[in-house]
């Protein structure tokens, strides 16, 4: 091992590089003296020229470099000769996808421990030092560029100082420039929230505007309307607006969960629902309708759990209790999710008297 | 005419003058070659997020020529024929058809997306290391704060990402970025109108946030990374304590030809590692989740492990609502508006909160070992503990389910939790660096304990110490100066055992010297003698 020890007084002389008699060794090393580099170690990692470790590193390397190879062909053998067309059920063509993992993975991963193993076995072992150059630039060279920058500063300030037309003028021509870059990108995008006639805020699908002034019957996904003998006690379902793409994405705010109440949790639900100005007669019979919107962040509180009467939102968890007006009772909810005026039509179909009386959906600054 | 010849051997060097001629290449060239880092494992951390950046641009540029980012409804009539016939948006369409009928689509979009994860994760991992050993410290405080603008650029990209899909699962994650946007005070409703061009979740989203996630983001991401690895070239990499390191020298190897082969060998391996979990893990099978529905949510809707620490806060924020008139402030702005902005943004700013409470001026290109810092380990592992516990919550309703926990009882841990483990977590790690820091001044003072107990003439047992340096006239070893590194130990540290000699079956050569540890002359097998107890 070469000696770790060295002298700062021994920088080597600069060289003349055209001296024939320079190794190209030598001339490396007059680039790294200009590099200020000094080399401490640089040696073998094996005893003598091929040794055995040496070759069995050679080997090692070599076969990692042939796995890399076979793992690639493997790749493009089952790239091409694999069955790959997705079919249901268990068929080979569910492996193709492990098959390509598996074979990449290995051609990759061997590939890298032999770059590895070449470079941490096979070159030879260095240890350099480099100087490094922290600080500030030489305090002439700041003194310059300060001056120059004030020098143009004063230029270009003193001229609009002594010229007070030029102030104003490129105050003036320039503000709307900037204003111009910013005016389609905003002028594009804004959207007034709250100027449909129906405003979007606060209208669902439920709303008689959306059908010609009727009242909107609640459906299934399919369109088909519900008549309460569909629902049995104690169970929910899943409603939307019977008006065209009701149960789409169109009127994401509309899906409402009606739920036919056991007797003694329908009398409980009424009492709370009738002492409460918003909610007073909302309910049908035993059956009562809620939006599924969660008033935290707009998740469906879908999650109706009947022994306790509580609807849970599994996106954060808020808690509802159908029984109090759908009061949040945990978790991060504020607000509780509105109830949906239920009647029958003519037809004995549910219908929703008029669209929610309370806002649905997440809250938000200007809500009334 | 005469004919010239060509001489080929001459053709290189011709082809180097010229170019040398046309751009005064040589001299940064060779500077480039001769270039000296410093080199530790914990050094390539970063570099897993860059190569992670690598392969997402290579898999992302695949996906971009199957990926139709329109959200107009179509009826699925595609391979998979447990969705056939369900309306669903083209995004949500194209990415089925990505998954099944283009060929080693899936491995594709399941190799970008474990890459991005690799990627988010490697960040954190290297900002971890950049932390706890101070390599932030004047004159890298910017590449800090370029590191902090990195992870929050890698979110948005994450988050924009996972939800061109359309699944059932990606909207519901905007379904709630929506409601994020409404909890703005004052501006709410016209940002989410502006955005989502109207009312959640309109027709627009998918292709704005495609925009987004192909092109803005990642071109932020690629010139902030340049900028980045730009810094760390101009001002050199920090290195480690240690014999010849000095503040003002950098020790390690040059840049070409071992190191830059070391770089390419990883570079092949975290490929092939993602490649392996690409092809063996599956990763958010949206087949599986049916098309965005308002109206349909499962339990266990988490969105990306890097996302999850705003999903926790959210859940565990009480609901407190605070109203200004007829105006009112929800309860969800808090913790992803104001937490995601301070929790992003806040440690920026902390290499020169540092400063200014340090007082400290001086330029470090020396590391600090965790230990000898314990008031920035506690910070850390608070700032960590917060983290971990805000992740966790994220996905409290799995740990609930998993292990039969009341979910609410969850709720409450993770609120008292974050309140309560972040202070312990700070005092238990301080007392651990002090506790470490102790031993360390200790083994250089009494030098290594070897296990050995000698009894005394006078009937008294002492433990026989190994002194790291010289000793006094009576056998005391002279307390040694700390030098910021590691202090051997165990005996093996400093040549007890002999080294293991090299050959699976059968020894290869004959043993090699003794391993040298740091700060430590190499100690040769014959001259080894007797160990005393130093008290002759």
């Amino acid at each position: 091992m070469t000696t770790l020890h060295h002298d700062k007084t021994d920088a080597p002389e600069p060289i003349d590089v055209d001296d024939p008699r320079l190794s190209r060794l030598d001339i490396v090393k007059e680039g790294l003296r200009r590099d200020e580099i000094e080399i401490i170690t640089y040696e073998s990692q094996f005893q003598g020229t091929n040794s055995k470790a040496e070759k069995r590193v050679v080997r090692n390397i070599a076969f990692l470099f042939i796995i890399a190879g076979l793992g690639a062909l493997a790749f493009l053998g089952f790239y091409i000769w694999w069955p790959w067309r997705f079919e249901l059920g268990e068929t080979l063509s569910d492996f193709y996808t492990p098959a390509l993992g598996i074979s990449l993975g290995i051609s990759l991963f061997a590939l890298g421990l032999a770059i590895l193993a070449w470079a941490k076995k096979l070159l030879p072992h260095e240890v350099s030092i480099q100087a490094r150059h922290d600080g500030p630039s030489a305090s002439d060279e700041q003194k310059i560029t300060g001056q120059t920058m004030m020098f143009v500063a004063d230029e270009l300030g003193n001229g609009v100082q002594r010229r007070p037309l030029l102030k104003g003028a490129i105050g003036f021509g320039l503000a709307p420039i900037g204003l111009v870059a910013a005016a389609p990108l905003i002028g594009g995008l804004i959207e007034n929230p709250h100027k449909d006639e129906l405003p979007i805020m606060y209208t669902t699908g439920f709303n008689p505007g959306f059908n010609g002034g009727n009242l909107v019957r609640l459906t299934r996904d399919d369109g088909s309307p519900i008549r309460p003998e569909d629902v049995s006690t104690g169970g929910q379902m899943t409603v939307f607006p019977g008006i065209p793409h009701g149960a789409t994405n169109e009127y994401a705010d509309s899906p409402t969960l009606l739920i036919h109440l056991r007797p003694d949790d329908a009398q409980k639900t009424r009492e709370a629902a009738d002492a409460d100005r918003r909610n007073k007669g909302s309910m049908w019979g035993d059956y009562v309708a809620y939006s599924k919107i969660c008033t935290h962040a707009g998740c469906p509180a879908s999650l109706y759990e009947q022994q306790t009467n509580r609807l849970l939102c599994p996106c954060h968890q808020s808690q509802f209790l159908i029984t109090r007006n759908a009061q949040p009772i945990f978790g991060p909810a504020t607000r509780r999710l509105p109830m949906l005026p239920l009647g029958v039509d003519e037809e004995g179909y549910f219908v929703a008297t008029s669209d929610y009386k309370d806002t649905v959906g997440p809250d938000f600054w200007e809500r009334p | 005419m005469k004919r010239r010849k060509v001489d080929l051997q001459q053709a290189p060097i011709t082809a180097a003058k010229g170019v040398d001629e046309r751009f005064q290449a040589a001299t940064p060239l060779r500077a480039l070659l001769n270039k000296v880092f410093p080199d530790h494992w914990s050094f390539l951390l970063g570099e897993i997020a860059l190569f992670s950046f690598i392969i997402l641009l290579l898999t992302g540029v695949f996906l971009t020529l199957f990926f139709d980012p329109s959200m107009s409804e179509t009826a699925y009539d595609g391979a998979y024929s447990a969705l056939r016939g369900t309306e669903m948006s083209q995004a949500y369409a194209s990415s089925l058809h990505i998954s099944f009928e283009v060929r080693g689509g899936l491995f594709m979009r399941q190799m970008h997306h474990w890459a991005a994860l690799l990627f988010m994760a490697s960040i954190v991992i290297h900002m971890a290391r950049i932390f706890f050993t101070g390599a932030y410290r004047k004159p890298r405080e910017a590449n800090w704060a370029i590191g902090m603008i990195l992870f929050l650029l890698g979110f948005l990209a994450g988050f924009t990402g996972y939800s061109l899909p359309d699944d059932g699962l990606s909207g519901t994650g905007l379904r709630i970025a929506s409601a994020i946007m409404l909890s703005l005070p004052v501006v709410g409703t016209w940002i989410s109108a502006s955005i989502f061009g109207g009312e959640f979740p309109g027709h627009l989203i998918i292709g704005r946030f495609y925009i987004a996630h192909v092109l803005l983001i990642p071109g932020g991401l690629l010139a902030l990374i340049s900028v980045h690895l730009g810094l760390v070239f101009k001002q050199k990499h920090t290195q480690w304590p240690g014999p010849m390191r000095t503040n003002t020298n950098v020790v390690g190897e040059r840049m070409f030809p071992r190191y830059a082969l070391k770089q390419g060998g990883f570079f092949m391996a975290v490929f092939g590692t993602v490649a392996l979990m690409a092809g063996l893990f599956q990763i958010n099978p949206i087949w599986l989740f049916g098309p965005y529905r308002a109206s349909e949510v499962s339990s266990a809707s988490q969105p990306d492990w890097y996302v999850m620490f705003m999903d926790g806060l959210v859940r565990l924020m009480p609901n407190w609502q605070i109203y200004i008139g007829d105006y009112s402030i929800p309860p969800l702005f808090w913790p992803a508006v104001v937490g995601l902005g301070a929790l992003t943004t806040g440690p920026i700013f902390w290499p020169w909160i540092e400063a200014r409470k340090s007082g400290d001026k001086r330029i470090h290109n020396l590391l600090e070992r965790p230990r000898d810092n314990p008031e920035r380990v506690g910070i850390g592992a608070m700032a960590f503990t917060f983290f971990i516990i805000a992740t966790l919550s994220g996905g409290n309703d799995v740990i609930a389910d998993k292990f039969h926990i009341s979910l609410n009882a969850m709720t409450w841990a993770g609120r008292i939790g974050m309140l309560v483990l972040p202070p312990l977590a700070y005092w238990i790690s301080v007392r651990i660096c002090l506790g470490l820091q102790q031993h360390d001044r200790e083994v250089l003072a009494h030098g290594v304990e070897t296990g050995i107990i000698r009894r005394l003439p006078n009937g008294q047992f002492i433990e026989v110490h190994q002194p790291l340096g010289p000793v006094d006239e009576h056998g005391h070893p002279i307390p040694l100066e700390y030098g910021g590194w590691v202090v051997p130990k165990k005996m093996n540290r400093v040549g007890a055992l002999a080294p293991a000699v090299k050959g699976f079956f059968f020894p290869v050569e004959k043993p090699a010297e003794a391993p040298v540890s740091p700060g430590m002359p190499p100690i040769s097998g014959d001259s080894r003698e007797e160990i005393t107890s130093g008290r002759k």
